[in-house]
């Protein structure tokens, strides 16, 4: 994924004007510079050209560690490209660092020969000690290798803001700390001067947002214009790159979206294609929040969220809503479902439909919060106590995350069972093109309601889904307990009768198993049979379909394939696996799934696995697999 | 043509179950169970809009016996269910039984949350300061120096006084009543079940196995009466068998008074059930100082959690009922090649 020069010509502005594949930029500043606005500007800009786009934010779980400290630096990636890509990129080749800890905490990262954009004015020895850094990374050489771009930022901010009127006095003029504020955005039109990218969709969105305040307004989309200008005037940044429009892909209406953005989208839908009301129980956590924000202000679609005091409390309340017939969600991250766990098990023993989403995060303990894993697999499928049987989606990319969050309440509908939808936090933040749906030609979810009395008994099972009736509150005489109690089949009645035990516990797993027969078969990309078939889940999707891409065109015998529903699996994920030599499962935790296709299919496993808080790059995915074919 | 037929009337055996109860022979919740049949045919309410949900504890196999409705969920978490299907329909009556053990102690901060929103609900606490079900360990309502299982040198611990922690968390019905006194549990309840929000009611239970004669100052009959201060709203706090005891308040400070000498019904205190000060005064009364106050400290009317709910849903589609097509392009958006839009069922481009 390295930045490809395809083309240079000059343009009509007397500069040179080379064009690319595609690049990536990551904007580096203190927590509190606005970097993440400015990655989604860069971002938005670029979408609406019509690049493909992929991105990752990376920002600390303090809010706003001391200024100019290491702890304190947020980060926006975002991958731009004129043809097909599946992740932000492995290496940035442009680095803009707002101050010296952002490039000392990023410089790591950026490919060998990048381009750094440096705000001099930051770098101060107050500024520099506080980064750690001996010397002055700019005078002591040890940027040599990469092409630096000095921009004394903050200066030629105040200056281009210098005769703003400030607020609330209009005498005065915009104080040094307002007009600081918008130094992101001198930065932002600095890149969009670099990258050849039109200012209108950012002023749109600076009319928008601060439409009520004109001064503030005034002064970033001047901070914006200002720097591109800057780059014009500038015999610095006279060579501009271009990074063409994405050809044939499917026509259609493209937007942007995060993952949590796509799952929230997707729970509404679920519930409005069945005709219900979506309830969402939740407690504030990282990386899962973004979906409570989300469905919280969908109140015009009758989705009623309900912060709870607890994690425990958010299940809870879910459980209760879908005893009253809702489309009843809950979401969270590791250590959530750590504590909701108890109720997990009262939702598999009373059987009725609930999503738990978990959005999975470092761990173990309160662990890495804004970073991503997937350490979570065997927690979600064997932490409880009993025999708890549940089913498990999981998304693969941002976009996907729409499907599957359907998927899951079609699933639990079906079944009146839990199931659980298992993101994590780097598809959670992530962003990447998504071709809108027509809502209205979604599936429709069926949903029934007994209400015949006639033979009714509240376990009383249906034949081919074997769930039990879902009997709502409120209907005449058809009145029944259910609890947590070990019970008969059937009657529901409380029972531990040692046959009565076996056979409901028995029946709770195959109804999950009997799934099987509404979910796709698993696919494979790339050939049949082969040397070599690379497994993944979740978020890792990306990285490891451009590997094995990669591999291929180098002519390898690999195979891809993602496991997108993990209980149950595909039927045929078994006979998948037996038709490679080696079987490589690739994931950010010890081995989990490694260890669960073991368990269920008797298969040694080659393994990939990384536990840094970060994604899989595309080159080490490629590397073991060439180690391995 | 339709032709209104009213709907037989209730009566107690409507909401008697097939299921044998299982209490220990003697346990005060057979008194509970039995006013509670005896209420709800009282209340007019279809039985199939009334829901019964429990924790755990030997209370909380009460939505078993009652044929209405009904879970026995997990230790504790009763009123976070309750909460829940409150929210998706608030039509129905939810009453939520639990105990001291489940609902101060494992379950305290639902109950404290579940007081502050003001939920639709009734919650009947049954005390009898003692852990039943797990045979005998002191619980927190358990008086300190308690001998328990768990207690053998007597419990170190603070007890609880719940109608306090009742009135802490923002309660807007708060009540009291005891397992035997059946005439006023029964009005009690009709109460609680009349209010709009939380009701909350701590009954004395006793528990004839592990905390025999817990409650014995307010229910042995030649004594009760001295000991217990029936409250009601508007009336001048008179006590005592022979009705010749009061209380009367100087400054903050309550202080037992006896009638005649120069004191009459009218120095004495009258029962508000809006003040909440005084509401937190009587909570605190207990012997040996204090007769035992029963009946409703705490009566305020505030908007249910579901009235604000539904209030802002209700705005909120004022503006525009939502619209997935209008949801889904709420953003920046592009058009590749034909301009029809989209079809297909999968949004997703890159996914597999």
């Amino acid at each position: 994924m390295s930045e490809t020069s395809v083309a240079a010509h000059r343009d009509p502005q007397g500069g040179f004007l080379e064009e690319l594949e595609s690049v990536a930029i990551r904007f580096a500043g203190d927590s509190g510079d606005g970097m993440q606005l400015t990655g989604t500007q860069f971002t938005n800009t670029s979408a609406v050209l019509g690049n493909d786009v992929s991105t990752m934010p990376d920002f600390p779980a303090e809010i706003r560690a001391p200024a100019g400290t290491l702890a304190g630096v947020s980060g926006f990636q975002v991958n731009i490209s004129s043809h097909d890509i599946f992740t932000p990129g492995d290496a940035p080749q442009v680095l803009v660092a707002m101050n010296p800890a952002a490039l000392k905490a990023n410089l790591g990262d950026l490919e060998r020969g990048g381009t750094i954009i440096i705000n001099t004015d930051e770098f101060t020895p107050g500024n520099l000690k506080k980064a750690n850094y001996d010397g002055n990374p700019l005078e002591d050489g040890s940027l040599k290798g990469y092409r630096v771009l000095e921009v004394p930022l903050t200066t030629l901010n105040r200056n281009a803001l210098g005769d703003l009127a400030g607020l609330g006095n209009k005498e005065a003029g915009l104080g040094n700390k307002e007009k600081d504020r918008c130094k992101n955005f001198f930065a932002l039109g600095l890149t969009f001067w670099m990258y050849d990218r039109s200012l209108d969709t950012s002023l749109e969105w600076i009319d928008a947002k601060f439409g009520k305040k004109p001064e503030i307004a005034e002064a970033n989309r001047r901070a914006l214009k200002a720097g591109y200008y800057y780059g014009e005037t500038t015999e610095t940044f006279r060579t501009r790159y271009r990074v063409g429009k994405l050809e044939n892909i499917p026509p259609g209406v493209y937007r942007k979206v995060t993952g949590n953005e796509a799952a929230a989208m997707g729970f509404v839908t679920a519930a409005s294609r069945a005709g219900k009301t979506l309830f969402y129980g939740s407690y504030p956590i990282t990386p899962a929040s973004d979906i409570l924000h989300e469905l919280s202000g969908l109140k015009n679609f009758g989705v009623r969220t309900f912060q709870a005091e607890d994690e425990i409390a958010a299940i809870g309340a879910s459980i209760g809503a879908a005893f009253g017939g809702a489309f009843a969600l809950t979401g969270t991250s590791g250590p959530g479902i750590c504590l909701k766990s108890e109720a997990m098990n009262l939702a598999i023993v009373l059987e009725l439909p609930l999503v738990i989403a978990n959005i999975q995060r470092g761990g173990p303990s309160t662990g890495l919060p804004t970073k991503t894993e997937q350490s979570d697999l065997l927690q979600i499928l064997f932490g409880r106590n009993g025999e708890s049987p549940i089913a498990v989606v999981a998304p693969c990319t941002p976009t996907d995350c729409f499907t599957m969050a359907i998927e899951a309440f079609r699933m639990a509908a079906r079944i009146m069972h839990p199931v659980v939808f298992l993101s994590d936090g780097y598809l959670a933040n992530s962003s990447e093109p998504w071709r809108i749906p027509n809502a209205d030609e979604l599936p429709v979810i069926e949903v029934n309601h007994r209400t015949d009395p006639e033979h009714f008994m509240p376990y009383g099972r249906d034949e081919v889904t074997l769930s039990r009736p879902w009997v709502l509150p409120g209907t005449p005489r058809l009145e029944h307990r259910i609890g947590g109690l070990g019970k008969q089949d059937v009657t529901g009645n409380v029972s531990y009768d040692p046959q009565d035990h076996e056979q409901i516990v028995k029946l709770r797993a195959e109804k999950v198993r009997r799934l099987q027969n509404t979910i796709p078969e698993q696919k494979v990309f790339g050939p049949e049979q082969g040397d070599l078939l690379v497994v993944g889940w979740g978020g890792t999707y990306g990285a490891i379909r451009s590997a094995v891409s990669a591999a291929q065109g180098k002519g390898l015998s690999v195979a891809h394939t993602h496991i997108r529903y993990i209980s149950p699996f595909p039927r045929n994920l078994g006979s998948v696996l037996s038709r490679y030599k080696q079987v490589l499962v690739a994931e950010l935790n010890l081995g989990q799934m490694g260890f669960l296709l073991n368990g269920r299919f008797g298969i040694r496993c080659q393994q990939l696995n990384k536990i840094q808080g970060r994604p899989f790059k595309i080159s080490e995915v490629l590397r073991k697999i060439e180690e391995l074919v | 043509m339709s032709e209104t037929i009213a709907a037989p009337a209730l009566t107690r055996k409507d909401f008697v179950t097939d299921q044998e109860v299982r209490w220990c022979p003697g346990c005060g919740d057979y008194a509970i169970l039995a006013q509670m049949q005896k209420v709800l045919p009282e209340l007019g309410i279809p039985r199939e809009k009334i829901v019964f949900i429990s924790g755990i504890g030997c209370s909380s196999r009460f939505p078993y016996y009652m044929n209405t409705y009904g879970i026995h969920s997990i230790h504790g978490r009763a009123p976070t269910l309750a909460t829940g299907l409150n929210c998706v329909d608030p039509d129905l009556q939810i009453w939520v039984i639990t105990g001291d053990g489940d609902g101060l102690s494992i379950g305290g901060n639902h109950l404290l949350h579940c007081l502050r929103r003001n939920v639709n609900l009734n919650i009947l606490l049954f005390n009898n300061r003692i852990y039943g079900l797990t045979k005998g360990q002191y619980s927190p309502t358990s008086l300190p120096g308690h001998k328990t299982k768990s207690s053998p040198l007597g419990s170190i611990e603070q007890s609880f006084n719940p109608i306090s922690v009742a009135l802490g968390a923002e309660g807007t019905f708060i009540a009291r009543s005891v397992d035997v006194q059946t005439k006023h549990l029964a009005e009690t309840l009709r109460r609680a079940a009349a209010h709009q929000g939380t009701s909350f009611v701590e009954i004395y239970q006793n528990c004839i196995i592990f905390n025999d004669h817990a409650w014995d100052h307010v229910t042995d009959a030649d004594v009760k009466e001295d000991n217990s201060l029936l409250l009601e709203h508007g009336k001048p706090m008179v006590f005592g068998k022979s009705r010749d005891k009061g209380i009367r308040l100087r400054g903050l400070k309550p202080e037992v008074v006896t009638l005649g000498s120069g004191i009459s019904e009218d120095d004495l205190t009258l029962h508000d059930e809006q003040d909440t000060t005084l509401a937190w005064l009587l909570s605190r009364m207990g012997p040996p100082e204090f007769p035992v106050p029963l009946g409703v400290f705490r009566n305020v009317e505030k908007p249910t959690y579901a009235d604000l709910m539904i209030g802002q849903e209700e705005k909120a589609m004022q503006r525009g009922k939502g619209d997935l097509n209008r949801l889904y392009r709420a953003a920046d958006t592009w058009t590749v090649g034909s301009t029809n839009g989209a079809s297909g069922t999968n949004g997703s481009r890159s996914g597999p």
